[in-house]
């Protein structure tokens, strides 16, 4: 019996595949570009940032951007705009991870019962109906009249919000992979139910639930911005893009740059992800491959 | 009609047809000619990834993704194509080309009336009235073969069977009178008997219109059958031309004489395996009374008798078909036996113990006796795993050995599938897929199975890697003692493989027996259908 000759389809490993074809999508390169400079502008703000986030001039109130000692100008206290920015993106971060980490912590293994036990599908498919029922404001206005409103209850109550959305991904890529032939194949070899959602299921559901974390963290940023605009989330001095947007709104006619430098890093941020996510998707899907 | 005379003038003519696909240097088509008269039947025959989709995609201009011509000419009637704006080509498609397309169910508007879909096609060739367009849809229909024109035109797609279909789509592809209709596997989706009776009617259409035919197909045995002419493809090359007589019964290149001696239709090389003399005697697998009845759901109480009183048994060392179309119930019956599916009532024993009566350690015992092998290669394996852990997996499942000897044990199994040691840490989608079924082997022998469950294992691949799997799998047969039941909708894999053959339909068994006897003395008619609906027969005798 002569032996089977392998062509190397020039395929490489998944992971270099991933990586190229992230590299190949021009809207993903910038995704990422934006998010790199992002995150690293929110890591090293301590280091750059030319004055403390909560740190008021009272002799230069309303500055406009390109002032020397103010690059993008102050606010109606006097703040450097850029300083408290920098602060802000941190703190957005901060609350986009946290619930991120929320969503994927709780929704995982709840979509990975739904959709492998069908007796647990009626429970906790019921419970996600009525979760997503609730608008996420109230679970945040309920989390803080409790504890009082913080970064860590802003961040709950915006993760709370996305864990029906996180379980419902992962309950339809399991009802997926659970009638492939592979779980089939397991299944004649006795393998046990955790062991076919943890060795099958699971490293087959990891890119839908890392491409739908792209999805949801944009959404938990601009839902902290909306929190702290409406006083529910970062409380004052801690600078947050939305209690910026909210402090610049009284003076919106005198001094528009203060709102507009927020909401530009608003956008930046859920644009970055969103571009991201996309290509993230499209480099995931093995059937993409072929694909130029 | 008058035959096609040599000398007449072509109606297409394919001249040094190169196409590549974006910036790839290497074309997929290389100079690619030949030629289809009037009235002449042509057959394309290749495996996949040979090239003849692609010449279709050229002549109608319709390439997937990125992909050109960039070499050679294809002149219809003098007219070349691969030069002709995109305004003149949608003229040409349709009225002068028709196209019927391979995949009945994905083809049609599955929320259009069927007799809307055909009236479509043909108010957009031209001004008709109403009246003339829906006298003109069920002509056609019927003329389709499609009983009950007036009633079935108002039905949807989902209200007609695959084969029911597929002649809608002949219907619509006919609806403008094409001088060239190009029929890309039109039947690859569908049973042999609906296969034959599909061709059967398409010819007579073909011949009765004087349309010239381009028949795509990966079926040797098909194109034979159908058509005058057969060119031989292989890796965007064409290997050969000849009269189905001459490539069948004298093909001259290598690679011909390969696919012909593969063919499982044309010619039956026999691969039963000898029952290995180190086996004890007696049945391995006892199905007895076997019934499965499935609710059917919205109507309360009917049930659906998938398989109905079913018995036959497997002899140890030795290979027992199951044999049917689809709707037989013979996937139910692997089902069953396997332990994914409980039956109603009956048994199916494995020496003398059933896997759904049998409970903990003594069910575990009994699945590592018997293993599946599935159909699709690439459903199969896992694809975030490497091959070693594929082939391992069975072995930490039920806590084999260390570490160590599993790995000695995953290499043996590579060596004894004919797969090189090094693909251990490649991934399945590194591997085509006659080398993923080897992997899906080797995972099944891993256990030291008596019995493997082969569920359609080989049906989803070319037939030149078909007979590579087919051989492989007698060789282990008689190297190991494994016993297989083979679950296939393909008779000529039957015999190429089978001591013994079970017959199903709708549940029920209509035969049951010794290969040779049943396939030259078959004793029931719905066996008799099945041989004479294989295509291929007729040259070989």
């Amino acid at each position: 019996m002569t032996v089977v000759e392998i062509r190397n389809p020039g395929l490489g490993s998944a992971r270099g595949r991933i990586w190229r074809s992230l590299l190949r999508s021009p809207l993903g390169l910038t995704g990422g570009v934006m998010l790199a400079i992002v995150m690293v502008l929110g890591l090293i703000a301590p280091l750059i940032a030319p004055y403390g986030p909560a740190e008021v001039h009272f002799d230069a109130p309303f500055q406009a951007p390109g002032t020397i000692g103010y690059i993008l100008g102050t606010d109606d206290l006097g703040r450097d705009i850029f300083s408290r920015m920098l602060f802000g993106i941190q703190v957005s971060l901060q609350v986009g991870f946290l619930s991120v980490l929320l969503a994927v912590a709780v929704g995982t293994p709840l979509g990975l019962l739904a959709g492998y036990w069908r007796g647990l599908d009626g429970i906790i498919s019921r419970l996600t109906d009525v979760t997503l029922a609730f608008p996420f404001l109230i679970i945040a206005v309920g989390l803080s009249a409790i504890s009082g409103p913080s970064l860590t209850n802003a961040a709950i109550a915006l993760g709370i919000a996305q864990i029906p959305t996180m379980i419902r991904v992962v309950r339809g890529e399991t009802l997926r992979i659970r009638e492939t032939d592979f779980v089939l194949g397991a299944k004649t070899m006795d393998a046990s139910g955790v062991r076919i959602i943890f060795s099958h299921i699971l490293p087959n559901a990891v890119s839908a639930i890392i491409v739908q974390a792209t999805v949801i963290m944009p959404v938990a940023v601009i839902g902290e911005a909306l929190l702290s605009f409406l006083g529910l989330g970062i409380q004052p001095p801690t600078p947050s893009l939305g209690i910026m947007l909210s402090d610049a709104q009284q003076y919106i006619s005198r001094a528009p740059t203060a709102a507009i430098f927020p909401g530009l890093a608003i956008v930046l941020i859920c644009l970055g992800f969103n571009l991201f996510g996309d290509a993230l998707r499209d480099a995931l899907d093995p059937t993409n491959a072929s694909r130029k | 009609m008058s035959l096609p005379t040599a000398d007449a003038p072509a109606l297409l003519s394919v001249r040094g047809l190169e196409v590549t696909f974006g910036e790839n240097p290497e074309p997929v088509l290389h100079s690619v000619s030949f030629d289809i008269r009037p009235g002449e039947r042509v057959a394309i025959v290749g495996q996949s990834g040979s090239g003849k989709s692609t010449i279709i995609g050229s002549i109608l201009r319709l390439l997937p993704g990125d992909g050109h011509i960039t070499g050679g000419s294809i002149l219809l009637d003098g007219e070349d194509l691969s030069r002709a704006s995109e305004q003149r080509m949608r003229s040409i498609r349709g009225r002068r080309i028709a196209l019927v397309p391979q995949d009945p169910a994905s083809n049609l508007n599955p929320s259009m009336r069927v007799g809307a879909q055909i009236a479509d096609a043909l108010a957009a060739s031209g001004s008709r009235s109403k009246a003339e367009i829906d006298r003109r849809v069920l002509e056609l229909m019927t003329e389709a073969g499609i009983p009950e024109a007036e009633r079935r035109a108002k039905q949807y797609p989902h209200e007609f069977s695959g084969g029911m279909r597929q002649r809608v789509l002949i219907a619509i592809a006919l609806s403008r009178e094409p001088e060239l209709l190009i029929a890309d596997e039109p039947t690859s989706a569908l049973d042999v008997t609906v296969q034959r009776q599909i061709l059967n009617h398409l010819q007579t259409l073909v011949d009765a219109h004087g349309t010239s035919l381009l028949f795509i197909t990966h079926d040797l045995g098909v194109a034979a059958d159908r058509t005058d002419r057969i060119i031989v493809m292989s890796e965007g090359r064409i290997v050969e031309v000849g009269t189905p007589a001459e490539i069948l019964l004298s093909p001259q290149e290598e690679y011909t004489k390969r696919l012909v001696a593969a063919a499982p239709t044309a010619v039956a090389a026999v691969r039963v395996a000898s029952a290995s003399s180190a086996v004890k005697p007696g049945p391995i697998l006892e199905v007895s009374h076997l019934v499965k009845e499935f609710k059917i759901r919205g109507q309360r109480g009917s049930i659906l008798k998938a398989v109905d009183d079913v018995s036959f048994s497997v002899e140890r060392g030795t290979t027992t078909a199951i044999v049917g179309e689809s709707g037989s119930g013979k996937t139910t019956v692997a089902r069953i036996i396997l332990g994914l599916e409980s039956a109603t009532s009956g048994t199916a024993l494995v020496d003398g113990e059933g896997i759904t009566s049998s409970r903990g350690r003594q069910r575990r015992a009994l699945r590592r006796r018997v293993q599946p092998v599935f159909q699709d290669p690439y459903g199969s394996l896992d694809p975030t795993y490497s091959i070693e852990k594929l082939i391992d997996e069975p072995l930490r499942i039920f806590k084999v050995g260390d570490r160590r000897s599993r790995q000695e044990r995953v290499a043996e199994l590579l060596d004894q599938v004919a797969l090189p040691r090094t693909v251990a840490q490649r991934r399945p989608n590194e591997l085509s897929g006659g080398q993923r079924q080897r992997v899906a082997i080797a995972r099944a022998l891993a256990l030291h199975p008596e019995l493997l469950i082969c569920d359609e294992a080989v049906s989803a691949l070319d037939v030149l890697v078909q007979e590579q799997i087919l051989t492989l799998l007698a060789d282990l047969q008689t190297e190991l003692g494994l016993s297989y039941l083979f679950i296939t909708h393909d008779l000529a894999v039957v015999r190429q493989i089978a001591h013994n053959v079970v017959v199903m339909k709708r549940g029920r068994v209509m035969e049951q027996g010794a290969t040779n006897t049943v396939f030259e003395s078959p004793s029931s008619d719905y066996t008799r259908e099945l041989l004479s609906a294989i295509p291929g027969a007729s040259l070989v005798g």
